[in-house]
């Protein structure tokens, strides 16, 4: 796995040099960050963002390790390559952050959100609601008389996608995780 | 080895391993405890600031003088928020400064108690990093990091918040060792990087090296590599305001301080050249003018500490991540190893260049027999004092500029001014850091009178220590640099940048025990200047010199480095409307 370690210093192998030039083109990339899990770290990395005026598309964040207390933070974000290459250098030089991960560029990775969805309705719409819940294998995690909450799991597009349907069905509520992602392979 | 003692105690006890002897400070109801401490040891050294944006300048001036981490000491609340503006200070210009903070008990942070503030919260962006320490065991190793943190890698402020009770409680203190810290830096450059660069140096026709405050933060021994370097090679150099000193302004390879306020032949080697070698320097916006006409026709090395710096706002050719002295004692290898090879012929001729540019003598200004010209008042000064142990501090505005320009620096760590944050009020009390670093000195602060006044109640420090810090201030009456502005951009509107009811600077240097000089006649500047140095003591220097002189050259907003302005005749216009909204 071709980890960027930018703080092992940037040399023609690194992401610095991947393209030729400042380009104006935005793109996405999904950023996976590990740090010391102490008071603050959040604040530092999510302060990092704001002074800086870079996007924060999605941020999940939870302890990984509980004996060496790191927390894993995944940040999707989106810029120019110029900005995207600043975002991880800046976090790099966080004094609590122990490595960046730039999952777009190091190979394909797998990118999963969670979301639970309530929908409200009677009759046929609720029917319809159930029908779709099931070709999205999304499942039934509580139900009242009129209501449903669905749990479905995926990668973002295709919470986008089932949410775009039960819009007219009732939805009338979602909470979502956000982006948790890991490159494939070893 | 272990020993129990009071949080209190432990942090005098880690100033102490960590070799600090002096610390500038201010007591108030959360450092009690520490002060406690302070007050029944004679190792170090605590001076009483007047404020503590006093303190952490002292700071500074004192770790930018000596090369050792300067440390203050504050209380909770208006304490640390009064430490903002120094810490943001010392962040841009990477300046290692340990900064203790009291903060109210454990028990009651988040209370709104007394004199309580998110300390952690606030200095968070204006610290390279900072800590609250919760228990009293975690203290003694928190405060080592600390250290290790300020001085590793890209130098910087940082904080420590001890609440009360933790100073109180008693706790294992350990001493200094070797860091285990995650946070190690790396010093050493890539060799294949190294390589290129001296490939590029051994064919280059018109290189320039472009030095910045990261040579001076290096240590001397990088300055000392630096100009192995330039003299082996025969390359022009030019430096950032805050790289003064690196090499000396003496040097025949010199080409004077590049930027907005830089010097003609300095900034058309930088438009024109080939190879330019950035060697901690940060292309920062004072430097570039306008990007896309940066430098169009070069290739571009930049050496620095920081990956974040690399690429930031201009794209290089060569980047090499690390220590300036690290990366210039291989590069010497490297060139000596391959033979040693330059293009002596280009480069002779591009010197030949670079002097037809000197000829149009980019410093020179209309000088009168009437009023004291602050060049003028500069070059007097420079030539009076150039021969003594001397260190400079600024304020910020025309005046800083002007002794850029006409100062002449022959060693690092003796030019001590805010180059990032641009911060009036930064000189004097960094001029008292430095005194105190060097007592024997002759350390003078070259203000303008507005910057001054900003932090002028350190005159008590000044006066309780009879530290002889000389106050040299250009006096026009104006925000100089505001009124220049507002000259070439407000249609002459000059909106608040006059200084009204201005002291008389002579009784209020007596007020406080000091001795006052009042210089209006070019014809008595020598012996003013003389009468000033000669003074044992602290001196208020009032040069009034012309209210209405602009500083030139000047690379106007927007601007390329070949489209400098020389003088007066060449401002009517000059920067339009998408210039107008830089600052």
């Amino acid at each position: 796995m071709s980890a960027l370690h930018i703080k092992q210093g940037a040399t023609r192998h690194s992401a610095y040099n991947l393209r030729p030039t400042f380009s104006d083109v935005q793109e996405r990339h999904t950023i996976a960050v590990l740090v010391e899990n102490e008071p603050g770290v959040l604040a530092r990395v999510i302060g990092l963002f704001s002074g800086r005026g870079y996007n924060i598309e999605s941020l999940t964040v939870a302890e990984v390790d509980h004996t060496g207390h790191l927390s894993r933070i995944t940040i999707v974000t989106t810029g120019t390559p110029q900005v995207i290459e600043q975002i991880k250098a800046q976090l790099g030089r966080i004094v609590s952050v122990r490595d960046v991960h730039d999952l777009t560029v190091e190979g394909s990775s797998v990118e999963r959100e969670l979301a639970i969805i309530k929908v409200v309705g009677a009759g046929d719409k609720r029917v319809e609601a159930l029908r779709l819940a099931d070709i999205f294998r999304a499942s039934v995690v509580d139900s009242t008389l009129n209501s449903f909450i669905f749990e479905i799991t995926g990668a973002p597009d295709k919470i986008d996608a089932f949410a775009d349907l039960m819009r007219p069905l009732g939805l009338v509520e979602i909470a979502r995780t956000g982006v948790a992602a890991l490159l494939r392979g070893d | 080895m272990t020993r129990e003692m009071t949080g209190a105690k432990m942090v005098v006890q880690a100033l102490k391993d960590q070799g600090v002897d002096t610390v500038f400070g201010y007591p108030g109801g959360a450092v009690l405890p520490i002060y406690d401490e302070i007050f029944l040891q004679n190792d170090i050294r605590h001076i009483l600031v007047r404020h503590e944006q006093g303190a952490v300048h002292a700071a500074e001036g004192y770790a930018r003088s000596t090369g050792k981490p300067g440390v203050a000491l504050v209380t909770s609340g208006p304490g640390a928020t009064n430490a903002v503006t120094g810490l943001t200070d010392a962040l841009l210009d990477s300046i290692p400064i340990v900064v203790l903070t009291g903060q109210v008990p454990t028990f009651m942070i988040g209370s709104d108690a007394f004199q309580e503030a998110d300390t952690v919260g606030i200095t968070r962006p204006c610290t390279k990093h900072n800590w609250l320490v919760k228990d009293t065991d975690s203290l003694a190793d928190t405060m080592h990091e600390a250290f290790h943190v300020a001085t590793s890698g890209r130098p910087g402020p940082v904080l420590v918040d001890i609440p009360k009770d933790v100073q109180f409680a008693s706790g294992e203190y350990s001493a200094p060792k070797p860091s285990t810290s995650h946070y190690q830096p790396v010093l050493k450059g890539d060799l294949e990087e190294i390589t290129e660069l001296v490939a590029a140096m051994e064919t280059a026709k018109k290189p320039v090296f472009y030095t910045g405050g990261g040579v001076i933060n290096s240590g001397t021994a990088a300055s000392q590599l630096l100009r192995e370097l330039v003299d082996a090679t025969g390359f022009p150099i030019t430096s950032t305001l805050m790289g003064l000193g690196a090499y000396p302004a003496s040097g025949k390879n010199w080409l004077g301080m590049l930027g907005m306020h830089g010097l003609y032949e300095a900034n058309l080697a930088m438009h024109d050249c080939d190879l330019m070698i950035n060697i901690g320097a940060r292309f920062d916006d004072r430097i570039t003018g306008r990007i896309d006409a940066f430098s169009p026709n070069s290739k571009k090395a930049h050496i620095d500490i920081d990956p974040s710096s690399i690429n930031k706002v201009i794209r290089v050719d060569i980047p090499i991540v690390g220590d300036v002295a690290h990366v210039l004692e291989d590069i010497l290898k490297v060139w000596k190893a391959r033979g040693r090879k330059t293009d002596a012929a280009s480069v002779a001729k591009w010197q030949d260049q670079i002097n037809d540019w000197r000829k149009v003598n980019c410093l020179a200004y209309t000088n009168s027999e009437k009023t004291i010209k602050p060049q003028y008042a500069l070059q007097r000064l420079e030539e009076l004092t150039k021969k003594h142990d001397r260190y400079i501090t600024t304020e910020v505005g025309q005046h800083q500029m002007w002794a850029a320009q006409y100062l002449g620096f022959e060693d690092p760590n003796r030019w001590m001014t805010s180059g990032g944050l641009g911060t009036m009020g930064y000189g004097f009390p960094a001029s008292i850091g430095v005194q105190m670093a060097h007592p024997e000195a002759l350390v003078i602060n070259v203000a303008g009178e507005a910057s001054w006044l900003m932090n002028m109640q350190e005159m008590g420090t000044a006066a309780q220590y009879r530290l002889p810090v000389k106050q040299f201030i250009l006096n026009n009456e104006r925000l100089g640099m505001v009124r220049q502005w507002q000259e070439l951009l407000h249609g002459e509107r000059y909106s608040h940048s006059w200084s009204e009811a201005l002291p008389d600077f002579v009784k209020l240097a007596e007020a406080f025990g000091a001795k006052g000089i009042l210089c209006s006649d070019p014809a008595d500047l020598d012996d003013a200047i003389m009468e000033m140095i000669n003074y044992d003591g602290p001196v208020i220097f009032d040069c009034l010199v012309e209210k209405h002189e602009n500083c030139f050259p000047m690379i106007p907003s927007g601007k390329a480095h070949n489209e400098m302005l020389l003088g007066e005749a060449e401002t009517q216009g000059v920067i339009d409307s998408k210039g107008s909204v830089l600052v």
